[in-house]
C-alpha cells in the first residue's frame, strides 16, 4: 500500500489579446462587426461617463451611497454582450454598466440610489435578477435558475457576477459545487477588482488565481486581462457556448482593479497606496480600447465627440426625469406593497394607521386614539 | 472624564480590554488598518497588531465559526460582523453552536465569544443595512442580547460581553454612534448584563424602550411633561434575558405603558414585554398596554425610512391614547 500520486493534468489558462499600449495578438484577435465594435465602444463610455456624473450627484447630496464601477467597464460590457435576451443576468451590486446594456434606465439607477424602492422595477419579460447586496449571495440563485433552463431544455444560459471578496463566502463554494454537479448552464463571472474593502485580494486567498478554484470543483476556469475588453469577450464567448451546448458551467476570472472607493462612504486612502492607484490608471479599459478602435479606423475625432456628446445627452436628459420624480416626496405607503401578493390582514391594518396618521397630521385635527401602531 | 461618542467609548472599551487581557482578540471583516466600517476598532491594530486584530476574508460564517473554536480554546473573541444585515450567513453557527455548546457538551465547554453588530435604520442606507432583528437572538435559548443607547453605556456594557463567560449579542444602534457625546470615565467601568434602567422618574405612564428609541422616548416623555404627564422611561439595556422587574415595578405605579422599538411589531420584544406585565402587573393596569414600533414589512430604504421609523410624533400619540382610554 504505497502511497502514490494522482497527477492532475490541469492548469490555468491565462488569456490576454489587447495591451495597455492597444497593442493586439492578431493571433487571438476576435472577430467583431465594426457595428458591434462600436456599440461596445459606447456602452463603455456610457458607463463610466455615467459613473463620473454619479459621483458628482453624491458629493452634491442629490443621491446617496453608491458603488463607482470605474475601471470595470472591459469586464462588464465583454461578458455581457454574449447574453441574449432570452438569457439571464444575476448581477452582485457593481455592474452598473451590464445592468444598463441589459435595459435598465439610468433614471432607475438614480432612483435607486436616492433610495427610491421604485429604481428596482425590472421591466417585464426582462430576466434580470435585482442587484444583490450580501455579498455572493446571488451565485447560487444563478445555478438554480440554471438547474431550471436545463431542466425544461428551452436554451437559456444564466451569467452572473460577484468580486473576488465573494468567493470566500460560502455560497460562493456551494454554488460552484452544485453547479458542476448538475452540469448547469452559467458562466461565473469573478470581476477580481484586488480588493473587498479594504482587505487586498493576498489577504483574501492563498490561491493564486481564483480561476484555479474552478478545478476543485471539476469545471472549466481561466483567468483574462479584465482590463482588455477583447479577451473578456472571448473568453466569455467560449464559455457560453459550452454552457448552451451542454458542457456545463464556467468559472472566468477577470483580473482588474476597482479605481475609486469601495463606496462612495469609504476612504480608500487608509488602506492602499496612490501609487498603486496610479499604477493601474494606465491601464485604463477604455483608453486602450479607443487606440484599439482609432488603429483600425472605426473611431476618429469626428465620430468621438459625437458618440462622447451623445452619451453626455443621454446622461443629463435621466437625471432630468429622475430628479423631477424624486423632487416629489415619496409616498411612504408605498412600502407596505409588493411584500405579499395579497396584503395579509394585520399588514393592511398597519398601512391604514399609517394613512389615518398622516392625514391627522396633514390636517393637524388628530383624533385621540386613532394611531397607536 | 471625557465626552466621546459611542464609536469612541466602544474603541475605548476593546482597548483596555485587550490590554488587560491578552486573550481576547477581534476579528472581522476591515477591522484592521480600516479600523471597522464605521471605526469602531480604530487604530487598534496599531497597538494589539494583526495577530490580535484580524482582519478576515469575506466569510461571516467563518468569522463567527472561528470565534466558536477559539472561544473553545481558552480565547475571548469579539467578533465584527459589518451590518447585522450580514449576521444570517453566520447565523447557523451562532444557533447550532455557539448557543448550545455548554448545554450539549453538560459544562464542560463554554464560548465567552461576543459578536457585535451595528443594527437599526436612520442613518438613510441602502437595502439590509438598517434592519434590526433582534427578536431572532433573543429567540435562540443559550445566547444573551445587548443593545445599549449610549456612549457610557455602550462602553460598560461591551465590557460586560467581553467578560461574560456565554455568548453575546451585542447590537449597536448605528443611528447613535455619532449621534451625541456623553462623559465617559476613563478608568475601568462594567455594567451588569441583563439588568434595566428607569432613565427617567415618573407617575402616569411607563414608557418601555432601547437602543435607537432612546432619545425619541425621552423627547417624548419631555413633551408630555409639557402637557402636564409624569412620563418614566425604562431602557431595557438587555433584551435577553430580559429584566422584568423594573417594568413591572413601574407599570404598578402608573398603570399606563407605552412600549417602542423600530423593530417590526409582531413577535418582537413588545410582544414579550407586554405578556410580562400581564404576568406581573396585570391588576395595576388602567387600560390596554400599547406598541410604537416598526411595520411587519421590509425596512425601505431611506427616501421612505423616516415614515417606517417611530418617532416622537407617534409615541406622543400612543401616550395620549392609553392615558384617555
Ligand atoms: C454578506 C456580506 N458581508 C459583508 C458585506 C459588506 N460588504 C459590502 S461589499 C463588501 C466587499 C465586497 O468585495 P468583493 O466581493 O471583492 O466585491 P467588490 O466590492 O470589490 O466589487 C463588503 C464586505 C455585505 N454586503 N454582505
Amino acid at each position: 500500500m504505497p502511497r502514490t500520486a494522482i497527477t492532475l493534468t490541469e492548469t490555468i489558462e491565462h488569456l490576454s489579446v489587447l495591451n495597455e499600449h492597444g497593442e493586439v495578438d492578431t493571433d487571438l484577435e476576435p472577430e467583431i462587426s465594426q457595428d458591434t465594435l462600436l456599440e461596445l465602444y459606447r456602452a463603455m463610455l456610457l458607463g463610466r461617463r455615467f459613473d463620473e456624473r454619479m459621483l458628482d450627484l453624491q458629493r452634491q447630496g442629490r443621491i446617496g451611497t453608491f458603488p463607482p464601477i470605474k475601471g470595470q467597464e472591459a469586464a462588464q460590457m465583454g461578458s455581457i454582450i454574449h447574453l441574449k435576451e432570452s438569457d439571464w443576468l444575476v448581477p452582485a451590486f457593481r455592474e452598473t454598466a451590464a445592468e444598463i446594456w441589459r435595459g435598465r434606465s439610468l433614471e432607475s439607477v438614480l432612483l435607486y440610489y436616492n433610495g427610491f424602492n421604485e429604481g428596482t422595477i425590472i421591466p417585464e419579460q426582462q430576466k434580470d435578477m435585482p442587484m444583490s447586496v450580501p455579498v455572493g449571495s446571488q451565485i447560487l440563485h444563478a445555478t438554480g435558475i440554471g438547474y431550471g433552463a436545463k431542466y425544461r431544455k428551452n436554451g437559456e444560459i444564466v451569467m452572473t457576477y460577484f468580486g473576488d471578496g465573494a468567493t470566500s463566502e460560502g455560497d460562493f463554494h456551494e454554488g460552484l459545487n452544485c453547479a458542476a454537479v448538475y452540469q448547469v448552464p452559467v458562466v461565473f463571472i469573478c470581476q477580481n477588482n484586488q480588493w473587498a474593502i479594504s482587505i487586498p485580494l493576498k489577504q483574501q486567498t492563498r490561491s493564486e488565481t481564483i480561476a484555479q478554484k474552478a478545478l476543485a470543483y471539476g469545471m472549466p476556469g481561466i483567468q483574462v486581462d479584465g482590463n482588455d475588453i477583447l479577451a473578456v469577450y472571448v473568453a466569455t464567448q467560449e464559455a457560453v457556448q459550452r454552457a448552451r451546448n451542454g458542457g456545463g458551467p464556467t468559472l472566468i476570472e477577470c483580473v482588474t482593479y476597482r479605481v475609486m472607493m469601495h463606496t462612495t462612504a469609504d476612504d480608500p486612502s487608509r488602506y492602499r497606496s496612490d501609487e498603486e492607484v496610479e499604477k493601474w490608471k494606465l491601464k485604463c479599459p477604455l483608453s486602450r480600447f479607443e487606440k484599439y478602435l482609432q488603429q483600425k479606423n472605426i473611431l476618429n475625432d469626428t465620430n468621438c465627440e459625437e458618440i462622447e456628446s451623445l452619451v453626455l445627452d443621454r446622461i443629463q436628459t435621466a437625471i432630468h426625469k429622475a430628479e423631477q420624480q424624486m423632487a416629489a416626496p415619496p409616498d411612504p405607503l408605498d412600502m407596505f406593497d409588493h411584500l405579499f401578493e395579497k396584503l395579509p390582514p394585520h399588514i393592511t391594518r398597519q398601512k391604514e394607521e399609517v394613512l389615518r396618521y398622516l392625514n391627522s397630521l396633514k390636517t393637524g385635527n388628530r383624533r385621540e386614539g386613532e394611531h397607536n401602531g | 472624564m471625557a465626552k466621546m461618542t459611542m464609536v469612541q467609548a466602544l474603541n475605548l472599551a476593546l482597548r483596555q480590554e485587550m490590554a488587560k487581557d491578552d486573550s481576547v482578540l477581534i476579528l472581522g471583516q476591515d477591522v484592521g488598518p480600516d479600523g471597522g466600517v464605521f471605526r469602531v476598532t480604530d487604530t487598534l491594530i496599531d497597538d494589539f497588531g494583526p495577530e490580535r486584530v484580524i482582519d478576515t476574508p469575506l466569510a461571516e460564517a467563518a468569522i463567527a465559526g472561528m470565534a466558536i473554536g477559539m472561544a473553545v480554546y481558552g480565547l475571548k473573541p469579539v467578533c465584527e460582523i459589518q451590518f447585522s444585515g450580514f449576521a444570517y450567513q453566520n447565523f447557523h453557527q451562532i444557533e447550532n453552536h455557539a448557543a448550545r455548546m455548554r448545554w450539549r457538551s453538560q459544562g464542560r465547554l463554554n464560548v465567552p465569544m461576543v459578536m457585535r453588530a451595528p443594527y437599526g435604520g436612520g442613518v438613510r442606507a441602502l437595502e439590509h443595512h438598517s434592519e434590526s432583528r433582534e427578536a431572532y437572538w433573543a429567540h435562540t435559548p443559550g445566547l444573551k442580547m445587548v443593545i445599549p443607547s449610549g456612549p457610557r453605556n455602550a462602553r460598560a456594557l461591551l465590557v460586560a460581553a467581553i467578560r461574560d463567560p456565554d455568548p453575546v449579542i451585542f447590537y449597536e444602534p448605528k443611528a447613535l454612534y455619532r449621534a451625541f457625546r456623553e462623559e465617559v470615565p476613563e478608568q475601568e467601568e462594567s455594567m451588569e448584563i441583563g439588568r434595566s434602567q428607569c432613565i427617567r422618574e415618573g407617575d402616569d405612564l411607563t414608557m418601555i424602550a432601547y437602543g435607537a428609541m432612546i432619545p425619541p422616548a425621552m423627547e417624548a416623555a419631555k413633551e408630555l411633561e409639557k402637557l402636564g404627564i409624569s412620563a418614566e422611561v425604562i431602557d431595557l439595556l438587555t433584551i435577553s434575558p430580559l429584566d422584568d422587574s423594573v417594568m413591572i415595578e413601574s407599570i404598578k405605579k402608573t398603570g399606563h405603558g407605552v412600549i417602542v422599538h423600530e423593530a417590526p411589531q409582531s413577535f418582537g420584544a413588545g410582544a414579550e414585554i407586554i405578556s410580562r406585565l400581564m404576568e406581573g402587573a396585570f391588576y395595576y393596569l388602567e387600560a390596554p398596554l400599547v406598541r410604537v414600533t416598526g411595520y411587519d414589512i421590509i425596512i425601505p430604504y431611506f427616501s421612505r425610512e423616516k415614515a417606517y421609523m417611530p418617532d416622537v410624533q407617534r409615541i406622543l400619540a400612543a401616550a395620549r391614547a392609553t392615558l384617555n382610554n
